[in-house]
């Protein structure tokens, strides 16, 4: 979704961090915040809607919009745009549990 | 330990407030959610630096502007948490709970400041949830905090000067800029060339709105105007957004849509404290109601900044001051008459920002079908996936308030507690009862503002830094 | 949600019905309904509240169905048992003795309910780990849950196919005869019926003097907390605990004497969710979405009131603690009561007369 323009930065060369997305290793700076380190590698999505399945990614990267919700080091929906990346971090996708369904859709079908 | 002044977002209004605060010896505690002082206006600006000569400065001069502010608060005498997410608060007695690392901090202060700002109003329109859609703001953080360039076609669609300026941010960073799609029509230059005059004698302000409208022109992207019907498309991330440009149907490929209707006033702390508000017709937002320091309906209860209304960041510079004076004034610290003679400066200031603020309100207003959709089909509660249809037909059964609405569908109920929502609803109901939004009301905003892991809420009374109040 | 109940039943039952409301932000006794259809706890000391309870939860599951049908929504009823989770020894013990003296009062046959010790608990619990200091629980089939929201909306909805109509935004003024009718006013509107239930919750009080009855009630809050989704841990409602069909985990409820006060507290929700945690220690990882004060209504004895008018015949009051466990016969025999002028054996009991009952000499 972006390239990195390091030189724009005080520190010019910012201390890079390896945070986990679903296991796989993605490059971070230092002072990211996790939601714009996920972007930086392209995951098309970064949850699931636990109402209908649909992908949902950041929309406002300032803690409103509640989209950006991951689970992080084990602990489910955190704010990714609110947390600064540590090194060694691992981020998983929240995809809702199949047994959990929809009465609110089915609901509004009447 | 009692705080004397609690100041609430570390933005310009709240940097400025308690850099003022403490400065008449008051204790003064400064909580923000963010790693970083600045706000979404100056947002990590710390560890960002201008270009060197003759390289493009692609944030602009507004941004450096904050840097002051920053080295000020380094300097003070204030209790300054990032990180601080604020959960609760209470006025009697006046209380505020907060997270930090994942436990919750209750405190009590003699007055507070509440600085939370504005967030931009969602542009609800059909496959605005699609991965690739975001707000004009959105990538503006991720120029400025994630040193981003952004890559892939982009479309840039709403009004108001936020979609200008990241439009010329963009611009300047070389993204390939797809169209600019502005759903300004000319009825609303007419309504607002009577506001002109006045923004005349704000020449600096109107100045740079010129200089980015040319700038824009200059690039020779493709400019659509009078847009009606945005409509966002894709399966699994967008790829495309539709709509019609003066009646006329088009449509641009795209990878990144960023939408952008303006900014309104974040009221989720102000309507928890049951605070008497406004409706601003005009940008058609609620805003707390303030006297001339920012003090609202309830005593040593002050908004600084947009958060009462939005007139930009060297307002709210100027407003956390004004709160701050009074502030230390009711306390004591302060004697009337000097506050008087320190505010000069900052209501002159305030008063001139305000100048070009009636040509942009006009100018800029929300239009009708963006604030209140149509196509059945849009999601208005992206939390729960509640969409037009739906609140047409609970209002059908009987519903017409929104906080029965909640109830009938869970609408407004998912972790963004109705921040995404909350107007459109009011807006949605309005129409169809032939009412102001005003009249219809808004969601009753309750405790938790923010969610809170129970773990932090089971241990709040073991916490040491607990105020018994 | 007696008066929705007891209008759908109306308007099913033929009768043209409107029901008149108060505005959005009313107090709603249904808001801090936790939605629970619940039997074990209720009427001990008074059987007939007992037996009323349980027949209620007897027709529950076709009135689900029949709500599904007319209305379209799915209630997410079940009707699977329900617990009441006990911590420490002394905890255990009280409740050990609760079924004791209850089933001694009912029949052993008509109280179902048992109570069952950890290793018992922990296997009703496959996904979730009971905490250390739980004790035990008591169980009983007999109870069950749904979600209170959709019943409020099921029943509008409901009323609305059978011709019925709801009128928001009319807070009651007055309710007078004239002549062969009641006349009722709201603001600038006046609505004529031959008859009028009065189920007001704690409105009731004061509009059942409108037609000369006395029915005593009080506000009591109830603070509620709603977590985030979750994935799915409990099977069975538990009392005070119970996971909703979309996953969220529902807390509650305190039970304080406030007055009008709909507020929330930090030490009420820090109560709660410390037993919360104390029952199911994973919950402390879970996120507090949403809380609420609602107040519920609450008669001298707990019961609840049905009564007509001597001096105002053709005017009713239903009011009660337990609107949801209750609904299926608000929706049944209460409408049958108005429409046949004839008051069923069943609700013999429940006038608001025991309240005023001077003691013996």
């Amino acid at each position: 979704m972006f390239n990195r323009r390091p030189e724009w930065r005080a520190d010019n060369q910012p201390r890079r961090v390896t945070i986990t997305l679903d296991g796989m290793a993605v490059e971070a700076f230092e002072g990211d915040s996790v939601a714009a380190a996920l972007l930086s590698a392209n995951p098309v999505f970064t949850r699931r809607s636990p109402v209908s399945g649909a992908p949902r990614a950041p929309y406002c990267m300032m803690g409103i919009c509640f989209e950006c919700l991951v689970e992080i080091d084990g602990v489910p929906n955190r704010q990714a745009c609110m947390i600064p990346v540590r090194d060694g971090m691992a981020v998983k996708r929240q995809v809702p549990p199949p047994a959990v369904n929809a009465p609110a859709e089915s609901a509004h079908e009447s | 330990m009692k705080a004397d002044v609690m100041v609430i977002g570390a933005g310009p209004a709240g940097l400025s407030a308690a850099t003022e605060a403490a400065r008449h010896g008051l204790k003064v505690m400064l909580l923000d959610e963010q790693a970083s002082p600045g706000g979404q206006i100056y947002r990590a600006l710390a560890r960002n630096t201008p270009p060197p000569a003759g390289a493009p400065d692609i944030l602009g001069e507004d941004y450096w502007r904050g840097r002051p502010l920053l080295d000020a608060i380094d300097q003070a005498a204030v209790e300054y948490v990032p990180g601080a997410t604020v959960w609760t608060a209470e006025t009697d007695p006046l209380t505020v709970g907060y997270l930090k690392d994942e436990r919750s901090f209750l405190r009590a202060a003699r007055s507070l400041i509440i600085a939370t700002g504005a967030y931009e109003r969602p542009v609800p329109v059909p496959g605005w949830t699609l991965p690739g859609v975001m707000s004009a703001g959105a990538a503006q953080i991720l120029m400025k905090a994630g040193g981003a360039a952004l890559n892939g076609r982009i479309v840039l669609a709403g009004s108001g000067p936020l979609l200008q300026l990241v439009t010329c941010q963009l611009l300047k960073s070389g993204a390939e800029i797809a169209g600019l799609l502005e759903t300004t029509t000319t009825k609303d230059y007419l309504a607002a060339a009577r506001h002109l005059p006045r923004a005349l004698r704000a020449r600096d302000l109107l100045r740079k709105g010129l200089e980015m409208r040319r700038t824009i022109k200059a690039s020779g992207i493709r400019v659509h105007k009078g847009v009606t019907n945005l409509q966002c498309h894709g399966k699994e991330t967008v790829d495309g957004i539709s709509f019609e440009s003066r009646g006329k149907p088009d449509r641009i490929e795209a990878d990144l849509v960023l939408l952008h209707e303006g900014v309104v006033p974040h009221v989720q702390m102000s309507r928890l404290l049951d605070l008497s508000h406004e409706w601003f017709e005009p940008q058609r937002y609620w805003r707390p109601v303030v006297d001339e320091w920012g003090e609202t309906s309830a005593k040593g209860v002050f908004i600084a900044g947009d958060g009462a209304g939005i007139d930009g960041a060297r307002a709210a510079e100027a407003s956390g001051r004004l709160a701050a004076l009074q502030a230390a004034a009711q306390l004591g610290a302060l004697p009337n008459a000097e506050r008087d003679e320190q505010a000069g400066a900052a209501f002159a200031q305030k008063a001139k920002e305000q100048r070009i603020r009636p040509l942009l309100d006009h100018l800029y207003r929300p239009p009708a079908h963006i604030v209140c959709p149509e196509d059945p089909s849009t999601i208005v509660c992206r939390c729960e996936e509640v969409c037009v249809r739906d609140i047409h037909a609970c209002m059908e059964t009987g519903c017409d308030g929104p906080n029965q609405l909640k109830a009938y569908s869970r609408c407004g109920m998912g972790p963004c507690q109705g921040r995404m929502c909350g107007l459109t609803v009011s807006e949605l109901m309005a129409k169809q009862r032939g009412v102001t939004p005003d009249e219809v009301g808004y969601y009753r905003i309750r405790t938790p503002i923010k969610p809170i892991p129970l773990s932090a809420l089971a241990a709040m009374e073991a916490d040491e830094e607990v105020v018994a109040s | 949600m007696v008066g929705a109940a007891v209008a759908y039943g109306l308007a099913r039952a033929g009768a043209h019905v409107r029901v008149l409301d108060e505005g959005d932000t009313a107090f709603r006794a249904a808001r801090g309904n936790f939605g629970l259809t619940w039997v074990q706890t209720k009427g001990l000391g008074n059987q007939p509240y007992f037996e009323l309870t349980r027949a209620s939860v007897d027709g529950w599951t076709a009135l689900a169905e029949e709500l599904h049908e007319v209305s379209g929504i799915d209630l997410a009823y079940r009707r699977n048992g329900g617990l009441v989770i006990c911590i420490g020894d002394s905890e255990a013990e009280e409740r050990r003795r609760f079924i004791a003296s209850f089933k001694q009062q009912a029949g052993n046959e008509n109280y179902d309910c048992a109570f069952i010790d950890r290793p018992e608990l922990q296997e009703l619990f496959p996904n979730a780990e009971i905490g250390p200091t739980v004790s035990g629980a008591s169980f009983s089939p007999m109870d069950g849950h749904v979600n209170p929201l959709f019943l409020l909306r099921a029943f509008s909805g409901g009323l609305k196919r059978h011709g019925g109509s709801a009128h928001t935004g009319h807070a009651v003024k007055e309710i007078r005869r004239s002549g062969s009718v009641f006349e009722v006013r709201t603001g600038d509107h006046t609505f004529q019926a031959d008859k009028v239930v009065i189920a007001a919750g704690l409105g009731t009080e004061h509009l059942a003097r409108m037609v000369g009855l006395d029915v005593p009630v009080r506000p009591e809050r109830g603070q509620v907390l709603v977590t985030e989704r979750t994935s799915p841990v409990f099977p069975y409602p538990m009392s005070g605990l119970r996971q909703t069909d979309e996953g969220t985990v529902m807390i509650g409820a305190t039970r304080e004497d406030v007055g009008y006060d709909t507020g929330t507290t930090v030490q009420g929700f820090a109560g709660m969710t410390r037993r919360a945690i104390a029952s199911f220690p994973f919950l402390a990882q879970l996120r507090l979405v949403r809380g609420w004060g609602a107040l519920r209504v609450l008669t001298p004895d707990g019961g609840p009131v049905y009564a007509e008018s001597e001096s105002h015949p053709g005017a009713y009051v239903a009011t009660c603690h337990s609107g949801v466990t209750l609904a299926s016969m608000h929706a049944n025999l209460l409408p049958r009561w108005v429409l046949e002028n004839r008051r069923p054996s069943e609700l013999s009991t429940f006038g608001p007369e025991r309240f005023h009952v001077q003691p013996a000499a």
